[in-house]
């Protein structure tokens, strides 16, 4: 170990301050002893005590003694780094001396708080910590941060309803934007959807203005048939292809970048009859068939819920489903020829100017909804038996099978209180006991067993809709490779922390939103798209990135090129260079040490947690005294 | 509490050293808790602040012991909590390979642990001391030979 730095190069003059916190540390340690030890100690060029060290005196002190004494390290020992580091490396920074080149030691929460009833040992201790500080300070070096320039523009992938939102958000705050959408036209999924949850504006009129708003924004560039060939690069300054069909790829530089690529539905072949008569079809077909205005006359529905998800295909609860049934299940209950399509003749002369008297109707049905839920929930459990204000009973029996109801949040339980008053039925079944959907003599019939009574039934239906779930586009790894940016296990884009950072990466500079983060509807694929947005202008309105430096550096001497660290790193923030040496973006580092203790090199030293400082930290501490 | 074993007897004055890497989200901030709440453990730990529990080099562990640790413990963030995504996965690994190799030269598993302390966790900070130090006592120095 070259121990010998320090003496080769100037010698450090370390000056040792040291807090008694009141009595919060005077109390239980002997804090002139402690000094006296510190001034002992090899390097120390001053040490001293005082009553509060971070009080505006105590800092001031600091600065006369740094410069007074030709300080060019500083110890603090008083209480925790996680308070107070900033304050006092500023102090240093005012003196002249490289907030790098200060240590603290933790007299506090580690040592006389705990320790109040033995100060002899209190005291010793408080002795070896300061050694380890000193040993640690030795070593240290003044560091750089990086800071890094940001290409002002954002790219946004997907232009569904949440990317679209997310392109917008960003072009309103005057940032270029380009945006890839793989389809031939804007707008995703909504586009394919009839009728909208908790709205009477069918899906394209809701979609519409919003897709509009994009084609006349300036700071929009489309590229419709479009993916994303390639990305280079890292926040702030990221070189991207973009693929078009037959099209010579284009070059875009951008700082930032959100991921909005939505989802899919389930296709549920082999489950519960699918394709195996017409009348056995996916919510999504519904809508398809709604949207055609294909839609047979209906007397008897039946949805199955959960048809793939929550242990079948996938695992999970695709969350959406349930109100998306309830929605349909609405409809057909109020035998909505207009919003369902049923003849053609109809649709065509009624088209949306007919849905206008059901947007009265509906203000008056949530007011008596909401004065029925007022009364209580009492009569939840009578399985929707209709009421005053309820639409006069269509005669099409609508059952919804379902393992329990994800009617989430109020409205969406308002709707589902709605459904029950339109007598739509509620039939639960057990993951052991799916209904069986059989056709017999050309017709269709739903088989399930009745939990209450404990009996089989069977039940003629016209059609059977299957809520298959939400499922991660099937390219989503390529891009997930493309930008180095995580899939949970259900390949869904991961977020960086579930509760305090659901829009970010893990990496800087990417975002994400909406369905290709999980299921999501429409109002919450806005909002996270309006989050995502905002968390990627940070960094784009900065105009630059500053990283603390604490990174990873290689010697490319000694690297391999074996790849260890590339593999290990969490932020994608090493690669191999042209020669198939590890490089490290500084800018995309967060310091986390990882690779530093993997490389079986030893060519990565970790800037100001080198393994030196913290051997010599470890060996003060167990030096015999 | 801690046991009076017969070896401390013989040895009253034994007095084992325990070098601490904690990382600077969660355990570390756990051992400022204790500290906070006041909790009461024995001053036999010296504390080591990474960033990171998977900054911790196996190597860092053997030179502690070589250079007199009686007992070494790594300490960080909850599986799937951590700062960083996943450094203490890194750190699990490096554990289970640790105290394999460490036992086969004939240190006892006692002597080295691999914690997860979240920020909210002083008393667990207290008790894994406690309880290393009390184990250790039982144990008493590290032995030259190797049993
Ligand atoms: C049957 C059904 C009914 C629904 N009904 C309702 C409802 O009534 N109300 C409601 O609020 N929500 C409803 N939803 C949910 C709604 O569809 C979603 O909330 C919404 O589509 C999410 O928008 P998005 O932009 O995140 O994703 P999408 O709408 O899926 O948009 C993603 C876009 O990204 C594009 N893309 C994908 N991969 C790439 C790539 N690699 N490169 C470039 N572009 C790419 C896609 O082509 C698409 O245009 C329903 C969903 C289903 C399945
Ligand atoms: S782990 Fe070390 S040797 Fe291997 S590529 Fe990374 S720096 Fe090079
Ligand atoms: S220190 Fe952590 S973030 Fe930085 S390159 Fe190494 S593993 Fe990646
Ligand atoms: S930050 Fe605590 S273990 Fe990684």
């Amino acid at each position: 170990m070259p121990e010998n730095t320090s003496t080769e190069k100037e010698k450090p003059r370390i000056g040792v301050f040291i807090c008694h916190c009141g009595s919060n540390i005077g109390g239980f340690v002997d804090v002139k002893a402690v000094t006296e030890y510190a001034s002992t100690l090899p390097d120390v060029a001053y040490a001293t005590d005082n009553l509060y060290t971070c009080a505006e005196d105590g800092l001031n002190n600091i600065k006369e003694t740094i410069k007074e004494h030709n300080l060019d390290r500083i110890i603090v020992a008083s209480c925790t780094p996680r308070t107070h580091a900033p304050l006092f490396q500023r102090t240093c920074e005012a003196a002249g001396v490289n907030k790098y080149m200060f240590t603290f030691v933790n007299l506090r929460e580690h040592c006389s708080w705990v320790h109040m009833k033995e100060k002899e040992k209190a005291t010793q201790k408080a002795k070896d910590l300061v050694r380890m500080g000193v040993a640690r300070a030795r070593f240290l070096e003044p560091q750089e941060e990086t800071r890094v320039d940001v290409t002002p523009t954002a790219l946004v992938v997907g232009g569904g309803v949440s990317g679209m939102t997310a392109a917008l958000s960003l072009a309103n705050m005057g940032f270029p934007v380009h945006l890839v959408e793989k389809d031939k036209e804007l707008g995703g999924f909504v586009r394919s959807l009839h009728a909208l949850m908790m709205t009477t504006k069918s899906a394209n009129e809701t979609i519409r203005p919003l897709i509009d708003k994009v084609n006349a924004h300036k700071n929009i560039t489309q590229h419709l048939s479009s993916h994303v060939a390639s990305v280079e690069g890292f926040i702030g300054n990221y070189d991207v292809s973009i693929g078009g069909d037959g099209a010579e790829p284009k070059e875009v530089k951008v700082g930032t970048i959100i991921v909005a690529t939505g989802a899919v539905p389930l296709v549920p072949d082999g489950l519960f009859g699918y394709k195996e008569h017409p009348g056995i079809i996916t919510s999504s077909e519904f809508e398809e068939l709604c949207n055609k205005k294909e839609l047979p006359r209906l007397k008897s529905v039946a949805f199955i819920q959960c048809a793939g998800a929550r242990g079948q295909k996938v695992s999970y609860c695709s969350r959406i489903c349930c109100n998306v049934a309830i929605k349909s299940a609405i409809h057909i209950a109020e035998n909505r020829d207009n919003i369902l399509g049923v003849t053609e003749e109809k649709a065509a002369e009624a088209g949306e100017a007919v849905e206008e008297p059901a947007a009265e109707k509906k203000a008056e049905e949530e007011g008596s909804e909401r004065r029925r839920r007022r009364r209580g929930r009492g009569r939840q459990a009578e399985d929707g038996a209709g009421e005053e204000g309820a639409a006069p009973s269509s005669g099409v029996e609508v059952t919804v099978f379902n393992r329990d109801v994800m009617a989430y949040g109020v409205e969406n339980e308002l709707e589902f209180n709605k459904a029950r008053e339109k007598r739509v039925k509620f039939v639960r079944y057990g993951p052991d006991n799916l209904p069986k959907v059989s056709v017999k003599d050309g017709k269709l019939e739903v088989g399930y067993f009745h939990e209450t009574l404990k009996m089989e039934r069977t039940m003629p239906v016209d059609m059977v809709i299957l809520s298959t779930p939400l499922v991660a586009q099937p390219d989503a790894a390529t891009l997930s490779q493309l930008l180095k940016v995580p899939l949970g296990q259900d390949g869904f884009f991961q977020e960086a922390h579930v509760k305090l950072r659901p829009v970010d990466f893990a990496t800087d500079g990417v975002y994400v939103c909406g369905a290709c983060r999980g299921p999501a509807d429409i109002a919450e694929s806005v909002s996270q798209a309006a989050g995502a947005a905002s968390r990627a202008s940070i960094p784009l309105a900065n105009g630059f990135v500053q990283a603390e430096a604490l990174t990873s550096v290689v010697d490319e001497t000694k690297c391999t090129g074996c790849g260890t660290c590339v593999e290990v790193c969490p932020y994608s923030a090493l690669r191999k260079n042209d020669e198939g040496i590890s490089e490290v973006i500084a800018a995309a580092c967060k310091g986390c040490g990882c690779c530093g203790a993997t490389c079986p090199e030893g060519a990565i030293t970790m800037t100001h947690y080198t393994d030196q400082q913290l051997l010599a930290e470890a060996k003060a501490a167990l030096e015999e005294v | 509490m801690v046991e009076r074993s017969e070896a401390e007897q013989d040895q009253p004055s034994y007095n084992p050293r325990i070098v601490a890497f904690c990382c600077n989200w969660c355990s570390y901030a756990g051992a400022d808790l204790a500290g906070t709440t006041r909790v009461q453990y024995p001053p036999n730990v010296r504390i080591v602040r990474v960033m990171c529990s998977g900054r911790v080099d196996p190597a860092f562990v053997l030179k502690a012991f070589t250079l007199g640790a009686d007992g070494v413990i790594i300490a960080g963030c909850h599986p799937s909590d951590c700062h960083y995504i996943n450094g203490n996965e890194k750190t699990a690994t490096r554990g289970d390979f640790l105290s394999e190799f460490l036992e086969e030269a004939g240190i006892e598993s006692q002597r080295f642990r691999v914690e997860w302390i979240a920020g909210s966790e002083g008393q667990k900070f207290a008790e894994v001391i406690r309880g290393m130090v009390s184990d250790l006592e039982m144990l008493g120095p590290v032995a030259q030979e190797v049993a």
